[in-house]
C-alpha cells in the first residue's frame, strides 16, 4: 500500500511540542543555567563551571537529607505495600459494599495535600488535636513539635493514611481480573490460602504492583507539602527532606547556584532509582517468561 | 471412586426462587455409574455447568443431597470430595514450572516426593510436554496450557470422578481428537468415572459411553449414542442430535397412521391416541426421496455438504430436511417422499410416546 506523506502532518505535532517546552525543557534549562553560575545579585552572573554540584555532594547537610528522605521512602513503601495489598485481599470482590469501600479508599487520595497536612497537624495537637489530646490524657508523652521521634511517626502514619489506598486500588483492579475459575481450580487442587496468594493473587497482581511500588516511591521522595505543614521540617533538622531543605536553600536562603544543582542531582537520583526499579521489575517479569 | 448420587437435586442462583423458571437446575435425580464416561450435552444456559459445579462442590444445591457411594456429601468442600475438575479455560500457575504445575494437587496433599516425580512424568508423557517439563508456565500457548490442566486434573490416581468443563473449546481443532482420544484412552485405562460436559454433540457422543442431554434445566435423556440417534425422548434431543436435526410434523395419531394435514403415513407400531400438542419425528437419514411413492412435497434446494447431499423441501408448509447419500441420484422429477416407518417416532407434548404393540399392527 502506497504511504500517504504529508507534511503539514508536523503542524499537529506542533501544540505539544510548543507544550511541552514551556512545561519541561525551558524551566529545565533554567535550572541547568543556574546550576553552573552564580551571582551576587543585580542579574551578573559569572561563571561557576561544576563547582556547586561538587559543593553539593560533599555537603553534610544534604547527605544528612538525602538519608532521611531514603529512610522516609523505605519506611513508606514497606508499610504501604503490604498494608495496601492485604486491605486490597479483605475488600468485598462484588455488591453494594464493594462500591461503597471503594469510595471510601478513595477519599484520602482526593483531599489537597496541604489541607492533608493541616488535618494531621491539628488531630496531632497536644492542646486541642483529638489524637494529641487523647494520648495526653492516657498519661502518653507525645509532642510532635519538640520530640523527633513522635514527628517522624505522625508524619510516617499520615502519609500511610493519605497513600495506602492508592496501592489498595491497584492491588484491588489486579485481583478484579482473577478468573473465577482459577480460584475454582485451586480449591480443587487443594491449595492453602497462602498458596493461592502466592501462585495466584501475587503473580496476577505483579503488574500493578510495579506500577504502585514505581508511583509511591517516586511520589514520597519528592513529598514536601505535608511534612512542611505539620513539622516544617523540625524539630531542629529532624524531618527535613530533601524537598523541604531545597525549598530553605532556594526560597529561604536564595542560593540559586547551589539549589539548582541540587534540583538537578534530586532529579537523576529519581530517575536513576525509578529506572532501576522498572528495568528490575519487568526483567523479573521477563525471566519468569523463559 | 464411587458412584455418585444426585437425590431430588436442585439449583437457583435466586436467593427465594417461586416458581420453576427461577431455577437453574430443576428437580432430578440421576445416578452416575462408578467408572463410566458420561458426557453433559446442552445448548449454553441449560445449566450442565451448574449441574457439573455442584457435583465437584464449588456450588451448594438449593435442596437435595449427593452421595459417593453411601456418603452424603452434599455439605462437603470440594478438597474433601477428592474430585478433579478441569475447566473451559485453561488455568495454569504461571510461575511455576510445568512439573510444579503437575506436582500441585499431589504435593498439596502430602504425596510422597518420588511419587510425584514418577506420576508426573507419567502424566507429562501421556500430554506429550515432557520436553517443556522445566519451563515456566507463563508464555506457552493456549493449547499448552490446556493440556497442563488436563495434566493436573488427571494427575491423582485416587479421585472419586474427573470432571471436564468443555475443555476443548480453546483447543486447535487437530489437537482436539488427539486430546479426546487420549482421554478415552485414559479413561480405559484407569477406569476413572468421567463427567464430560459440551455443547458440540460429535465431542459428546465419540467420547461418552453414555451421554446425557439437558434442555432448560432438565435432563430430557441419558442414553448411548445409539438410542440418542434412534429413538430420542424429547423432541429436543431430536432437534439438537444430528445435523440436520430431527424432522417434526405435527399430526393426527390413530393406531399405527398418523394424518398430517390429512395425508396418511404408515407407523412402525400402533401408538393408540395420543393427546396433547402430537407430534411425528423423523430423521432426514430415513427420509428418502420418490417419484412415484409417498407423500408429495416441494423440493426448495440441494445443498451438497461432501458425504451427502442435504434436501431442504417444504412439506405442508413445514420445511423438512432430507439426506441423500452419494450415489443416490436425485432427480427434478421426484416430488414424493417415503418415511420408513420404523424409524417414525411420535411425540405427545414434546415426549416420545412408546409404542403399544411391536410390529406393525394390522
Amino acid at each position: 500500500m502506497e504511504k500517504t506523506r504529508n507534511e503539514k502532518a508536523w503542524f499537529l505535532v506542533l501544540p505539544v511540542l510548543v507544550l511541552v517546552a514551556f512545561s519541561a525543557v525551558i524551566p529545565l534549562m533554567t535550572v541547568v543555567n543556574y546550576s553552573v553560575q552564580d551571582t551576587f545579585g543585580n542579574n551578573v552572573f559569572f561563571w561557576a563551571g561544576l563547582e556547586w554540584f561538587k559543593e553539593t555532594l560533599a555537603s553534610e547537610r544534604i547527605l544528612n537529607a538525602l538519608g532521611r528522605q531514603a529512610f522516609f521512602t523505605a519506611v513508606i513503601l514497606a508499610i504501604e505495600v503490604p498494608l495496601g495489598i492485604l486491605v486490597a485481599l479483605s475488600m468485598p470482590k462484588r455488591g453494594v459494599w464493594a462500591s461503597v469501600c471503594l469510595v471510601l479508599m478513595a477519599l484520602p487520595l482526593l483531599i489537597p495535600w496541604n489541607v492533608v497536612g493541616t488535618i494531621w497537624q491539628i488531630f496531632g495537637r497536644v492542646d486541642i488535636g483529638l489524637l494529641g489530646h487523647t494520648l495526653a490524657a492516657m498519661g502518653i508523652e507525645y509532642n510532635y513539635t519538640q520530640n523527633a521521634l513522635d514527628a517522624w511517626v505522625t508524619i510516617i502514619v499520615m502519609d500511610v493514611w493519605h497513600w495506602t489506598s492508592l496501592v489498595a486500588l491497584l492491588a484491588y483492579a489486579g485481583l478484579q481480573s482473577i478468573p473465577e475459575a482459577y480460584y475454582q481450580a485451586a480449591k480443587i487442587d487443594q491449595a492453602s490460602r497462602w498458596k493461592v496468594f502466592r501462585y495466584i493473587e501475587l503473580p496476577k497482581m505483579s503488574g500493578v504492583l510495579t506500577i504502585a511500588i514505581l508511583l509511591r516511591f517516586m511520589d514520597s521522595f519528592k513529598i514536601y507539602t505535608e511534612p512542611f505543614v505539620v513539622t516544617g521540617g523540625g524539630p531542629g533538622n529532624s524531618t527535613t527532606l530533601l524537598s523541604i531543605d531545597l525549598v530553605k536553600m532556594a526560597l529561604g536562603q536564595f542560593d540559586l547556584g547551589p539549589a539548582a544543582a541540587f534540583s538537578i542531582i534530586y532529579f537523576l537520583i529519581i530517575l536513576l532509582v525509578s529506572w532501576v526499579f522498572f528495568t528490575v521489575m519487568t526483567n523479573l517479569d521477563k525471566k519468569e517468561g523463559k | 471412586m464411587a458412584q455418585i448420587t444426585l437425590k431430588n437435586l436442585a439449583h437457583s442462583y435466586l436467593a427465594a426462587p417461586t416458581g420453576d423458571d427461577d431455577y437453574a437446575l430443576k428437580e432430578l435425580n440421576h445416578v452416575w455409574k462408578d467408572g463410566e464416561a458420561y458426557a453433559l450435552l446442552g445448548p449454553s444456559g441449560c445449566g450442565k455447568s451448574t449441574l457439573l459445579n455442584i457435583i465437584s462442590g464449588l456450588l451448594v444445591p438449593s435442596q437435595g443431597r449427593i452421595l459417593f457411594g453411601d456418603d452424603d456429601v452434599t455439605e462437603k468442600s470440594t478438597a474433601d470430595r477428592n474430585i478433579a475438575q478441569v475447566f473451559q479455560f485453561p488455568v495454569v500457575y504461571d510461575t511455576m514450572t510445568v512439573r510444579d504445575n503437575l506436582a500441585f494437587p499431589l504435593r498439596n496433599r502430602g504425596a510422597d516426593a518420588d511419587y510425584v516425580t514418577r506420576r508426573v512424568e507419567e502424566i507429562a508423557h501421556m500430554i506429550d510436554m515432557e520436553a517443556e517439563l522445566d519451563r515456566k508456565a507463563r508464555g506457552l500457548t493456549a493449547d499448552a496450557k490446556q493440556k497442563i490442566s488436563l495434566g493436573r486434573g488427571m494427575v491423582r490416581e485416587d479421585v472419586n470422578a474427573i470432571l471436564f468443563d468443555e475443555p476443548l473449546t480453546v483447543i486447535d481443532p487437530h489437537m482436539k481428537w488427539e486430546l479426546r482420544t487420549q482421554l478415552k484412552e485414559l479413561h480405559n485405562r484407569f477406569g476413572h468415572t468421567m463427567i464430560y460436559v459440551t455443547h458440540d454433540q460429535t465431542e459428546a457422543l465419540t467420547f461418552a459411553d453414555k451421554v446425557v442431554v439437558m434442555y432448560d434445566g432438565r435432563v430430557v435423556q441419558m442414553g448411548t449414542p445409539e438410542e440418542l440417534f434412534e429413538t430420542p425422548a424429547h423432541t429436543f434431543v431430536g432437534y439438537f442430535i444430528g445435523s440436520p436435526g430431527m424432522n417434526l410434523l405435527d399430526a393426527k395419531i390413530d393406531g399405527a397412521t398418523a394424518y398430517v394435514d390429512g395425508t396418511e403415513i404408515p407407523l412402525g407400531a400402533s401408538y393408540g391416541q395420543p393427546q396433547g400438542r402430537v407430534q411425528i419425528g423423523i430423521r432426514p437419514e430415513f427420509v428418502t426421496l420418490s417419484a412415484d411413492e409417498g407423500v408429495p412435497v416441494k423440493v426448495r434446494r440441494i445443498e451438497d455438504v461432501g458425504r451427502h447431499r442435504i434436501i431442504r423441501a417444504d412439506f405442508f408448509g413445514t420445511q423438512i430436511n432430507i439426506i441423500a447419500h452419494e450415489g443416490v441420484s436425485v432427480s427434478p422429477e421426484m416430488t414424493r417422499v417415503v418415511f420408513e416407518p420404523s424409524k417414525v417416532n411420535v411425540y405427545a407434548d414434546d415426549w416420545r410416546v412408546e409404542p403399544a404393540a411391536l410390529g406393525r399392527a394390522a
